[in-house]
């Protein structure tokens, strides 16, 4: 463009600013905040993080959360890749129609897609009658407040955040690519594996990070479908503020979640970097 | 192609392998779209029981939830509905003209200045809004402010923009810059410029990413949850609280009313704009 340069800064300002002061400021407070001892924030000190260190229930919260993430990631992946092939081959009519079908849940509220996994979930529900009717169990299996069940709920949840990406990407990849490994005697499996994978990949780590960040941190999913039985690291923040106000405690464990939740990221795109280059070279 | 292929030889390793590659696919395909639409449908149904229980199927149909839902008992329910139906139209807005500064500033400048700014203005989508959420909280309660719609709104603003600077960032990537070069050759303004060529380019962009950021503010509850108060309270904060409770069906009929006006909106917005195609870019 034309334009100046500095005139074209200028515009960045005032959203600049607003991020300056209202996202790094608190998030910044928020790692001071957790160097207090006492809950009147009077008293500097590492207590509140050597109580999150040395506790073992702390660990197991976190661990948790971070395996609810790679479990949500790889549900979606197995169950949302097929569906993405099927998109890619699709005519443009049938592509229309599945596009819709995976936008909707992503602009349904999130209490509202919840609360239809209650309605399935539950010892009542769509799924352990189903079961029932066919015989495979006399009596309900426990769905609600299992880990099961909330992965399978988040499946739902989150799979539009996989299949965006991915889709968008594989709608790239040139169709010749796959004629040519048809018809220099691959099988469709071996295409699959050695042609489509390898080149739909930054939509599978874009889709990865979208589904890991959003499944940690989806707070009303973990406390419906979890209840009290299931802690993850966001349902203790909340209680750590709004039940025992105890903010050092809840500001400890937002940054546990939010350097973990990074590091996970950064493991996801490192290893996908990696394959990547391997996959090309 | 490859059924061709297959035809002409004898069943082989090879065919077999691919039908069951056709097999698996279609299968699991199968899976991911009901399991999408599934829910969906479920709660559409539940919401017309004439019942006390959210037992599906249904012993009959009718529409008292809807009425309950209307009537004077739910005036709270109707309170948080209006509330958040505010925020999100001025976080809305909010975020489409600052996003849309920020993405004419950043969106073709390769300087590695922009790129730190656009992975900052990115960064609410990723890290978890838990822990934003609980920042604002601490934050604001440290300057003197007590919970209030504008707090709420200045938090969903962070958690928004990043929609419609993906979205806006997208189609300015498709605006030739030789146009703004004419037009100011030939003697235009830059405000005039950015009015007759730049934003009719960007306009189905910014709409769509407009209309993702308010579907997003009524969608949101990390930064709701900490902020809202019973006087400022906000529609999904409300019906988690219900649901938490007891299992109360006007939530099915809440849901049947997101279900229906997501449907009319999306139409709509496709019309419009193209939002599918916006957004799978």
């Amino acid at each position: 463009m034309q334009l100046p340069k500095s005139a074209q800064w200028q515009l960045a300002l005032p959203l600049s600013l607003f991020y300056i002061a209202f996202f790094a400021a608190p998030l910044l407070l928020l790692i001071g905040v957790s160097f207090f001892n006492d809950e009147m924030l009077t008293q500097p000190g590492l207590g509140n993080w050597r109580r999150f260190v040395s506790d073992a229930f702390y660990w197991k919260v976190t661990f948790d959360t971070v395996k609810l993430g790679v479990y949500t990631v790889c549900a979606t992946i197995l169950v949302g890749y097929p569906l993405a092939l099927v998109y890619m081959q699709a005519g443009p009519r049938t592509k229309r129609i599945l596009l819709f079908i995976i936008l909707m849940p992503v602009l349904l509220s999130v209490v509202v897609r919840t609360f239809a996994w209650i309605v399935i979930l539950s010892e009542q529900g769509v799924i352990n009658q189903t079961i029932m009717a066919l015989g495979l169990t006399s009596t309900p299996i426990r769905l609600l407040q299992t880990e099961l069940g909330l992965v399978i709920s988040l499946t739902q949840i989150e799979m539009p955040l996989m299949l965006l990406p991915l889709i968008s990407v594989m709608a790239r990849i040139d169709p010749n690519l796959i004629d040519a490994s048809t018809s220099l005697g691959a099988s469709r499996w071996g295409t699959l594996f050695k042609v489509i994978v390898p080149l739909s990949f930054p939509g599978l780590i874009a889709g990865c990070i979208l589904v890991f960040a959003s499944s940690t941190t989806a707070f009303i999913s973990h406390s419906i479908i979890g209840g009290n039985r299931l802690i993850y690291l966001p349902l203790m923040i909340w209680q750590q503020t709004s039940v025992l106000y105890n903010w050092p405690l809840a500001a400890v464990g937002a940054i546990v979640l939010l350097v973990s939740v990074s590091l996970c990221i950064a493991l996801i795109t490192l290893l996908g970097r990696r394959s990547m280059r391997h996959l090309y070279v | 192609m490859s059924d061709k292929t297959s035809l002409k030889h004898l069943p082989s390793y090879k065919s077999l392998a691919d039908a069951s590659y056709s097999a698996c696919i279609y299968t699991v395909a199968g899976l991911a779209l009901l399991i999408l639409l599934g829910p969906v449908v479920i709660v559409l149904i539940t919401s017309l029981t004439d019942g006390q229980t959210l037992r599906f199927p249904p012993t009959g149909l009718s529409l008292r939830w809807y009425q309950e839902l209307f009537s004077a008992r739910s005036t709270p329910i109707h309170r948080a509905a209006g509330n958040s139906l505010l925020v999100a139209l001025v976080s809305a807005l909010a975020a489409a003209v600052l996003g849309c500064m920020a993405s004419l500033a950043i969106a073709r400048s390769r300087r590695r200045g922009a790129r730190v700014m656009d992975s900052l203005f990115m960064s609410p989508l990723i890290l978890p809004g838990i822990a934003f959420g609980l920042a604002a909280l601490v934050y604001f309660t440290m300057i003197g402010f007590r919970p209030s719609l504008a707090l709420i709104t200045i938090g969903h603003i962070v958690m928004v923009t990043p929609f419609v600077l993906r979205t806006t960032s997208a189609s300015l990537a498709q605006l030739d810059g030789t146009l703004l070069e004419c037009s100011a050759s030939l003697g235009a303004t830059r405000w005039y410029s950015f009015r007759r060529i730049t934003l009719p380019i960007i306009f189905p962009g910014l709409v769509a990413g407009g209309f993702m950021a308010f579907m997003a503010s009524i969608d949101n509850v990390p930064v709701s949850l900490f902020l809202s108060s019973p006087r400022s309270d906000m529609l999904p904060i409300r019906l988690w609280g219900m649901m938490e409770s007891t299992l109360d069906v006007r939530i099915a009929a809440v849901s049947g009313i997101f279900i229906v006006s997501v449907l009319v909106l999306m139409l709509v917005m496709e019309r419009l704009v193209g939002l599918s195609r916006r957004l799978n870019d």
